[in-house]
């Protein structure tokens, strides 16, 4: 059998065989890699590890434990905090790498990957905020349904449902922003740090 | 001499020392120590939830005139539509029926859901006996009977029953005097969360039923500044941050065509799936791929790999 008609090979090459193990775990950097901006990227993991860390601890004991225990308070307040500083370091890390056209080189998927985990992060956090049990979370998901509905996405994400919205939030939302992460992770190491603007001698006229 | 490369080959210029894992690890102790710090300053709120029982305590006549419009038909969920009822065919764009094109999956009747099966459940036979009046009635005789009831409320705001001196207003006044008696002790809310299953997680019906009211629900929203109109999109309850990620979502309800407009959820639903479209597609825009060369703030970015080669 060919490589090419095997599935298992055709993975293999387009995944494994695209990377060295430098790559994807390097012990140096191209010079130009010094600059606070690239710190925001690891930041945004940083504080993703966190969500996840915080929020295991949430799901182990329950959606209403926050309301009535200190610990669980601040074990939430862990969790607020950390998708604030979460959504900080992303919209920085974004704007960075707009300014450094980090699509350049063919990375538009690096770029098209990062927006679609913004994306999925802003939807995941809403179902954080529509699952807190309280006030905010009963006035939030009276709103957001005119939204959904009004796009005919209601008739199947219903912000009402909390048990829908937790499921959502604990299980299949963080599913996707973890892959999608993953995926954008391993693309930035497959690619390598896209080099300064000065030194890219693909931009036709120059760059000024 | 300026080294020109090509962006998507591999870069075997000079390289400097770094630790993936090292840079990790130090990311995560920073971030926790500073949410941790955060929360230790500042916590997080945590405004109790309200319920049919606090709204028919603390507002009762706002509660007696919401369940008067249920049963009249005047509320919003009874005008609603897609996806509780049939009522209405909601927001469009254009010729696109959005809000109407799945169908009704989720169905709520506001006068029976919210009013009529719940007295049937009552274990008060008078309460039992107006509610059997009224499915008896034709919707004509039904929407009479509500409407001059809600007209008479209406004119005394203050009151949670009135008299049927000229005999108009049916077995409303009975009906709705009995759920407030039902709400009011907390009835209500089991009757309208366990009304499918013993064990609910899904709080459409009380839900929909408080934010059909114009004196307790949105007030309480509007103290807590979460109006639509006070950027409530992106608010929190207290002075902590909110969802400030959806500053631009949030930005169109205050600004026209959208702030008057009674579509505004379809438009800004709209504009803002094309501007997130937009955004994942500025590579390839012509103009906007071009911005960061023309404003050097890569100069800033890499100021000190330029400053080395100088």
């Amino acid at each position: 059998m060919s490589t090419s008609s095997n599935w298992t090979a055709r993975l293999r090459k387009s995944t494994l065989e695209t990377m060295e193990p430098e790559d994807l775990l390097p012990d140096n950097q191209p010079a130009y890699v010094v600059s606070w901006i690239y710190v925001f990227g690891v930041l945004t993991i940083a504080s993703l590890l966190m969500l996840i860390a915080t929020g295991l601890i949430l799901t182990l004991e329950g959606p209403s434990w926050w309301h009535g225990s200190s610990v669980g308070h601040f074990i939430n307040s862990m969790h607020l905090w950390s998708v604030e500083l979460f959504f900080v370091f992303m919209v920085v890390h974004l704007w960075g790498k707009f300014w450094m056209a980090a699509w350049r080189g063919k990375r538009t998927a690096t770029w098209v990957t990062g927006v679609i985990a913004f994306m999925a992060s802003i939807l995941t956090a809403l179902t954080g905020y529509l699952i807190q049990t309280n006030f905010d979370s009963q006035w939030i998901a009276t709103e957001a349904k005119d939204g959904f509905n009004a796009m005919g996405i209601g008739a199947f994400f219903n912000t009402l449902n909390t048990g829908q919205a937790i499921l959502l939030h604990v299980a299949l939302l963080p599913l996707a922003v973890g892959i999608i992460v993953v995926w954008h992770i391993l693309l930035v190491r497959r690619k390598g740090v896209v080099p300064p603007i000065d030194n890219d001698a693909t931009i036709e006229g120059g760059a000024f | 001499m300026v080294m020109k490369v090509d962006p998507s080959k591999k870069w075997t210029g000079p390289v400097r020392p770094y630790d993936i894992i090292k840079e990790g690890v130090i990311a995560v102790v920073v971030v926790g120590l500073l949410a941790g710090g955060l929360s230790l300053f500042f916590s997080s709120p945590d405004e109790k939830a309200v319920t049919l029982k606090s709204w028919s305590n603390t507002n009762a006549p706002d509660f007696v005139q919401t369940a008067t419009g249920e049963l009249a038909g005047t509320t919003t969920s009874a005008g609603y539509g897609a996806p509780y009822n049939h009522a209405a065919k909601g927001p469009t764009l254009g010729p696109l029926k959005l809000q109407d094109w799945a169908g009704v999956r989720i169905p709520v009747d506001p006068a029976n859901s919210f009013v009529v099966e719940p007295l049937l459940m009552m274990n008060d036979s008078t309460a039992s006996a107006a509610a059997q009046t009224w499915k008896a009635a034709s919707a004509d005789q039904q929407g009479k009977w509500a409407t001059s009831y809600a007209d008479a409320l209406g004119k005394k705001p203050d009151a949670t029953s009135l008299p049927d001196s000229k005999n108009e207003f049916g077995p409303v006044p009975t009906m709705v005097s009995s759920l407030l008696v039902m709400a009011q002790s907390g009835a209500l809310d089991g009757a309208l969360t366990t009304s499918d299953t013993p064990l609910p997680t899904d709080f459409t019906k009380p839900l929909l039923f408080l934010a059909d009211s114009e004196g307790y629900f949105g007030d309480l929203a509007a103290k807590q500044h979460l109006g639509g109109d006070q950027w409530g999109v992106m608010n929190e309850t207290g002075s902590w941050p909110g969802q400030s990620w959806l500053w631009l979502f949030s930005l169109w309800y205050q600004v026209e065509p959208f702030k008057s407009s009674g579509n505004a959820d379809t438009l800004v639903m709209t504009l803002m799936g094309f501007l997130t479209l937009c955004l994942a597609l500025f590579p390839i825009f012509p103009f906007i791929r071009k911005l960061p060369y023309r404003i050097p703030i890569h100069r800033l970015i890499w100021k000190k790999w330029y400053a080395r080669k100088l």
